[in-house]
């Protein structure tokens, strides 16, 4: 019961608790520890990344096993997941490592490296494509949906329309103060909200990890004794 | 016009063709694009995380400095993998524990900061029209976000306010929204003509 419920309520009671003092104790000790904690979290985040990459691989692996619709697929998020990682882990991420630079002589170490084409040349630009591709769908999802039935439809619609139109030359060219109306929606109504928004967020983080720090909220450690 | 020499910038916009295809409808072009970018991102991921943190965080303090304190995150990370080993998989639970843990200490103090910031922000620091909006605004938002009292009589008419001001802003963002994706397509088609058939400069 030990290992399984009060050693982990204990680990984020105490590391929370630590955290938030350090924040009050302007001492260079206070300072080494906050950034001795962050290293941490970053280390110990990065064995959560594998086993995200380890059930997208075995859900991959299951679908070929399976020959579940579509299984050829599965084959190429395989492929250019290994073959990616492969080329960063061996040729370098942001510049070429000694390794490659030994297999291959030729490559200098302010070469850009293999995984920075695959990012510049095929990641980013698909990612800017799919991303491209939501005006289209956004477009027709705003006319099915954007019907001014109620004040708070039109009122949507409304901005929605002077932002958009506000921000084109073709906007000016309907009306000369259209940017200025832009300008003044972002600055004063639209900053309220967010305001308003942001600050109700806040407290529910300041409520969630007060919650989490002293056991109450407990769900992150999963179901089972 | 020039069309483009360069392998890289041809297999950029072929994948770039292929996820436009989608337009048409769901074919197998746009469906290898989409699992080769799911792939590649997974791939990138490790790497990054490879280079940044085994090797920077881990391998060369470890190494180099025998520094052995980087062993305690070490170990942490290497209990996420008990839970594929039934009988001892609750030992996961550790490192999970310090990560939400850590996570929560280091975001109390700054949403705090954050808190007073806004609150401060709101303040009006001269009485004009501006500003009664801010203050207007701020409060009936949250007051329409406030559950704990019925939103009937003044609270209701407040929160009515309040949800005039969140229409407003989601419809600023929804515009905004749509100018970002404009622009990415425009980005997109600039490197089609341009970079790879040449035929806009």
């Amino acid at each position: 019961m030990f290992l399984r419920r009060t050693l982990p309520l204990l680990v984020s009671a105490i590391f929370g608790i630590a955290l938030i003092l350090q924040f009050f104790v302007p001492h260079p000790a206070s300072k080494s520890f906050y950034n001795l904690m962050l290293d941490w979290l970053i280390i110990v985040s990065a064995f959560t990344y594998l086993i995200a990459v380890q059930s997208t691989v075995e859900l991959h692996f299951t679908k070929i096993k399976r020959k579940v619709e579509g299984w050829q697929y599965s084959i190429i998020v395989l492929v250019s997941l290994f073959v990616t990682a492969l080329l960063g882990v061996f040729g370098g991420a942001f510049m070429p490592t000694t390794l490659w630079m030994k297999i291959f002589p030729s490559v200098k170490p302010t070469d850009t490296t293999p995984l920075m084409y695959t990012y510049l040349y095929m990641q980013m630009p698909m990612q800017s494509t799919i991303f491209s591709l939501l005006a289209f769908y956004m477009a027709s999802a705003a006319f099915r949906s954007f019907r001014a039935r109620s004040f708070d439809a039109t009122l949507l619609l409304v901005t929605a329309g002077i932002v958009t139109l506000g921000r084109v030359p073709l906007g000016e060219f309907i009306y000369k103060g259209l940017p200025d109306v832009v300008e003044w929606i972002l600055k004063y109504p639209n900053m309220a909200a967010q305001r308003g928004i942001l600050i109700g967020v806040q407290l529910g983080i300041i409520a969630t990890s007060i919650k989490i720090i002293l056991g109450i909220e407990r769900k992150y450690l999963g179901g089972g004794k | 016009m020039a069309i483009a020499t360069n392998f890289w910038i041809w297999i950029a916009a072929l994948l770039t063709l292929a996820i436009y295809s989608f337009l048409y409808k769901d074919n197998p072009f746009y469906k290898f694009a989409e699992y080769l970018l799911v792939g590649i991102s997974i791939g990138y991921g490790i790497s990054v995380y490879w280079h940044n943190t085994i090797i920077t965080k881990v391998y060369n303090p470890l190494v180099y400095d025998k520094n052995f304190l980087v062993l305690i995150p070490l170990l942490l990370g290497l209990l996420m993998f008990s839970r594929f080993f039934k009988n001892v998989s609750y030992l996961s639970r550790i490192p999970i524990a310090f990560v939400v843990g850590a996570g929560t200490g280091l975001s109390v103090p700054s949403s705090f900061e954050f808190l007073f910031k806004q609150v401060y922000a709101t303040m009006p620091l001269k009485l004009d029209f501006g500003s009664l909006i801010i203050v207007v605004g701020v409060i009936s938002t949250l007051v329409y976000f406030f559950f704990s009292l019925e939103h009937k009589g003044f609270v209701g008419r407040v929160s009515r306010v309040g949800i005039t001001f969140i229409m407003v802003a989601f419809g600023a963002a929804f515009g905004y929204t749509i100018m970002a994706r404009v622009s990415l397509f425009i980005g997109r088609i600039q490197f089609l003509l341009s970079d790879w058939l040449g035929i806009i400069k």
